[in-house]
């Protein structure tokens, strides 16, 4: 129920009063609606244009995507993609659940436990990549610390692996956003009413069912927050991936955002990044509506 | 689209003139390495003598990539830096949407036309016009050998295919790294380019690369190409892929492995290790290319401020292919002048052999752009073509399948 | 106590060695040293790739082409350190990175302000003024986060050059502020949703108008929720790369440019153990944020984000 609706009386000093929150509402919305949607349109059009270097408006109708389809490196950047996401995203909330549910237990020095696992998220991956690089590097990396001590048998080569090679960014983003996701479900767990586990407690209920029919359902708004966040990180991977392998071996970790990158800034092929860019987004839009409309529709 | 970007360069032209910024040049570049830097200076010196300011815009990242998008960004907004660091066809393709600054009565008064290669004009003419300042001249057909190994081993630089392998096959032998190489497409590419040369000579080249022949490239001596990539590949080590150029160096500098293909920008990390040019390492012609030069040019283009090119951007064309400058920036860039009337007593013994093979082959039509490093074909090419040749060096597909995925590479994106 | 560990009540029963019966004391500590080794060996996996920086960053360069990345410095050295700050080539002149840290905070300061008060307001109205569409307004303002900044290039130059902002610092101001009000507004909408409404009906029928109350009734208790939309904005800010690039002139380059041209540099020598020191000083800002401010961090996040 609205306060506006409630309170509405006649006049035109009520009347900018009732207005005045869309007014302040307004501006936002208006920047929104010209820098997201007004872009996302010239985008789609652009995909059904002639555009190379510069933006070009001679009209090629559905050549752009019909080309963009025989790119096998396409369907090598979609598929990691959906590969990459659930993964990153799974790994990511698992492990920062465990680890929220593990420095819940009253840890000592939890401060600076935290801030470790949270520091990753303030570094600029242009020169992280190059430290994962080298540690994932069976050369010089863990492989080669391992032989040094000892381990001859000792493997791990998958940053060289073109069939492998996807998991090693799956293993650097992991380690970017797990920390962010754990303060998330911390918060979460902190706001939960000790009172009710307190009784669950005296019912004669085990810690696991505690949280597996507590304690974690009551979570499922941090669930909903680190979901945005963390698909906003998968779709948007792009320096990552730079610093990371290139896109390489070959084209094994060719992700969809570098995809779009190299097609319209590297090769000039403007159209073509375009249309890569509108089926990019519709994807997107394909899951995450869906998901928004069914969290914030109970809300409201 | 000529005009939109007309209109935007005017808008350009009438930004920088509100500002009160017309004694300075706006220069954007992605030469951010110390000794690149430094070399610079000299141009930016040269320029505060005459009392035009130098406004710093680097932008580095993946061979100018990132600064072409930032050109791109600039450009559209109506804010276009004066002068421009640019490579082979994106000259090509500015110049086609009218952006470029007319050179020409700088070009005929300092009398560009008689010292400057043919081969090199070809990227810094469009139209019969002078539109860039070409800054120097890389070649990217070098073998870097580290010479304690191929002195404990007995070898000579070889002068031919065979001879290479045998080479390769000794070191290997004897335990070492026989060829240290980067995965990395474009450093695929640079030794596919040389590999290339030798097997097909300049016409073949010329035909496959710069022409796009169909036939040519579909040809078999494509397919030996492939094959001879095939053969490469078995002489580097597993750990390859991914790995910098730089660190392949430094694998000969280590004396882990015995030999390196790269442009001569590698010297710069011998000189930096503190060796010496014919003592601790060797720098020879990859075999079978001893009398082409396979190059690429770093030039300066300027943009179009409303109509004419203004007095500092002249200053600075002029600055550019003036003999200190060239003779200064080549020294430390480890490439060579690209004019070709100049003393070389001032480079060491790799520059003055490679400054000797590039006038000698400018004469005899051996002068040939990468195809690796954007001079044979357009970038929507170029890097298909990369696609394919990455794709069989990590083995995706045999040599045939490679012969007939170039091609359509080539059908698609031409 | 807001931070209590939810543990507190499930382990009131088992944790304590009293409570547990016949078990032996060291049975009890048992688990509590696994959790310990648990959470230090995750430790180890955040630290390892700082480990790699840092130490790489104290040893001279002809260490680590010998081949010597993981191990510690042989020799130790804060040359790279001083280069990285202040003599580093990161353009014609040999300025290190300290110059660029001022266009840094020039450019964050006023987006991150801006973006917060907008999450602020849009977050008061569209729950405590809700209108008909108003959840629909905020899933359109919440999608605007997920499209891919490489798109929005091309058009946002146009319209930063028609706006003439083209290459000015509040040009990239104005570009984080729009691209930074989804997030914000979603911190900000959650965290409003769950303060009670009832104030603010109070408050209305006492007469206070729209920014009374919420200057007066909502904006005293945002300071967790401000906390974590502060955090997270400067952080995507102050690391981005694209924009900072593309917008910027070349007396407004951020410091993300500069150690973008520290780091890459595709034909000359590679001086890796100054480009680890640029890299940790360029995220010393926000790792000292981070430190300072991340107990309110969980606390803002525990007070509003994760509260539908």
């Amino acid at each position: 129920m609205s306060i506006s609706e409630t309170a509405r009386r006649p006049g035109a000093a009520d009347r900018l009063r009732d207005a005045l929150p869309k007014l302040v509402l307004s501006p936002t919305v208006a920047i929104v609606a010209v820098f997201v949607y007004g872009f996302i349109a010239f985008t789609f059009y652009l995909s059904f244009t002639d555009s190379r270097i510069l933006p070009s408006f001679g009209w090629v109708g559905w050549q752009n995507y019909e080309n963009l389809f025989r790119i096998r490196a396409w369907d090598t950047a979609v598929a990691n993609l959906a590969i990459f996401g659930l993964l990153y995203i799974a790994i990511c909330c698992a492990l920062g659940l465990m680890l929220a549910i593990l420095l819940d237990q009253k840890i000592r020095a939890e401060g600076a436990i935290r801030t470790i696992y949270l520091y990753p998220m303030a570094l600029s991956f242009i020169v992280t990549g190059v430290a994962w690089k080298w540690f994932l590097d069976p050369g010089i990396g863990l492989e080669a610390v391992m032989r040094g001590w000892g381990w001859e048998s000792f493997s791990f080569g998958w940053i060289k692996d073109s069939d492998m090679a996807i998991y090693t960014i799956v293993i650097a983003a992991v380690w970017q956003t797990s920390g962010f996701v754990m303060a998330m479900f911390l918060a979460g767990l902190r706001g939960i009413d000790s009172e009710m586990l307190r009784a669950a407690r005296i019912d004669g209920a085990t810690n696991f069912a505690l949280y597996r029919r507590i304690v974690i359902p009551q979570l499922r708004p941090a669930f909903m927050s680190a979901f945005v966040v963390l698909a906003h990180m998968a779709i948007k991977s792009y320096d990552l991936v730079i610093a990371l392998t290139g896109g390489g071996p070959g084209t094994a970790t060719e992700l969809p955002a570098t995809f779009m990158y190299s097609y319209t800034f590297t090769r000039n092929q403007m159209g073509i990044g375009a249309a890569s860019a509108v089926i990019m987004l519709m994807t997107i839009a394909a899951i995450i509506v869906p998901y928004l409309w069914s969290e914030l529709r109970e809300k409201s | 689209m000529r005009r939109l970007t007309a209109t935007m360069t005017a808008l350009a032209a009438l930004g920088t003139a509100t500002m009160g910024q017309a004694q300075d040049v706006e220069v954007l570049h992605w030469w951010t390495a110390g000794g690149e830097a430094a070399a610079l200076n000299v141009l930016k010196d040269d320029l505060g003598g005459q009392g035009i300011g130098w406004q710093d815009m680097p932008v580095a990242g993946g061979g100018g990539t990132q600064a072409m998008t930032v050109l791109r960004a600039r450009v559209t907004s109506g804010n276009a830096p004066t002068a421009v660091q640019m490579l082979g066809f994106d000259i090509q393709d500015w110049a086609a949407e009218g952006a470029l600054a007319d050179l020409n009565p700088i070009a005929e008064a300092a009398g560009w036309n008689q010292v400057i290669p043919a081969a090199i004009q070809r990227f810094a003419t469009h139209d019969g016009q002078w539109v860039a300042a070409p800054v120097n001249v890389h070649s990217t057909n070098w073998v870097w050998a580290n010479a304690g190994i191929l002195d404990e081993l007995g070898l000579e630089p070889p002068q031919d295919w065979d001879g290479f392998v045998a080479a390769l096959d000794a070191a290997k032998a004897a335990g070492y790294v026989a060829l240290a190489h980067g995965g990395q497409p474009w450093q695929d590419a640079t030794v596919f380019d040389a590999v290339a040369m030798a097997t097909g000579g300049p016409e073949f080249y010329q035909k496959a690369f710069i022409e796009l022949d169909e036939e040519t490239l579909g040809s078999d001596t494509m397919r030996e190409v492939f094959d001879r990539m095939a053969v490469l590949r078995g002489y580097v080590d597993d750990n390859f892929s991914g790995r910098d150029w730089n660190l392949a160096t430094a694998m000969v500098i280590n004396d882990e492995a015995a030999f390196q293909l790269m442009g001569d920008w590698a010297k710069g990390e011998f000189l930096n290790a503190g060796e010496t040019p014919g003592e601790d390492f060797l720098c020879f012609r990859f075999p079978g290319t001893q009398e082409q030069v396979i190059f690429n040019s770093d030039q300066f283009a300027m943009f179009d401020q409303a109509g004419a090119v203004s007095d500092q951007q002249a200053a600075l064309a002029e600055a550019i292919l003036s003999p200190e400058f060239q003779i200064a920036f080549n020294k430390v860039k480890g490439s060579v002048p690209a004019r070709t009337d100049l003393e070389a007593d001032a480079l060491d013994a790799c520059g003055q052999q490679g400054y000797a093979e590039f006038k000698a082959a400018a004469e005899t039509g051996n002068l040939l752009g990468s195809f690796a490093h954007g001079h044979a074909n357009p970038a929507a090419v170029k890097n298909a073509m990369y696609d394919v040749v990455t794709a069989h060096f990590n083995g995706e597909y045999d040599g045939e399948v490679a012969v007939e995925e170039l091609v359509t590479a080539v059908q698609i994106n031409r | 106590m807001a931070t209590a560990p939810t543990s507190e009540a499930i382990l009131a029963g088992t944790g304590a060695p009293a409570r547990s019966g016949g078990r032996s004391r060291l049975a009890a500590h048992l688990p509590r040293f696994v959790l310990y080794a648990v959470l230090t060996l995750f430790c180890l996996y955040y630290l390892l790739p700082l480990y790699v920086m840092l130490s790489n960053s104290l040893k001279p360069l002809s260490e680590i082409t010998a081949g010597g990345m993981m191990a510690l410095p042989g020799e130790w050295t804060t040359a790279p350190w001083s280069a990285a700050w202040s003599s580093a080539q990161v353009g014609v002149e040999a300025t290190g990175l300290r110059p660029y840290f001022v266009n840094s905070i020039l450019m964050v300061v006023p987006a991150v302000a801006l973006s917060t008060i907008a999450g602020a307001l849009n977050g008061y109205v569209l729950t405590k003024w809700r209108f008909r569409g108003a959840t629909l307004v905020f899933g359109l303002l919440l999608f605007g986060c997920f499209i891919p900044f490489q798109m929005v290039l091309i058009p946002m130059a146009r319209m930063l050059g028609l706006m003439g902002l083209a290459g000015s610092v509040p040009g990239l101001v104005f570009v984080h502020f729009v691209y930074g009000i989804g997030f914000s507004t979603l911190y900000f909408r959650n965290y409003y949703a769950a303060f009670p409404t009832e104030l603010v009906r109070a408050a209305q029928i006492d007469g206070a108008g729209f920014f009374r109350i919420f200057w007066r009734i909502l904006l005293p208790s945002s300071g967790p929720i401000a906390v974590v939309c502060i955090i997270w904005q400067f952080t995507n800010i102050w690391n981005d790369f694209l924009f900072g690039a593309s917008f910027s002139d070349f007396d407004s380059q951020p410091m993300t440019v500069a150690l973008n041209n520290l780091v890459q540099s595709s034909t000359g020598v590679k001086e890796y153990n100054v480009h680890f020191a640029g890299a940790i000083m360029a995220a010393l800002p926000t790792l000292f944020v981070y430190a300072v401010a991340g107990r309110f961090f969980v606390r803002g996040l525990m007070a509003g984000s994760v509260k539908g």
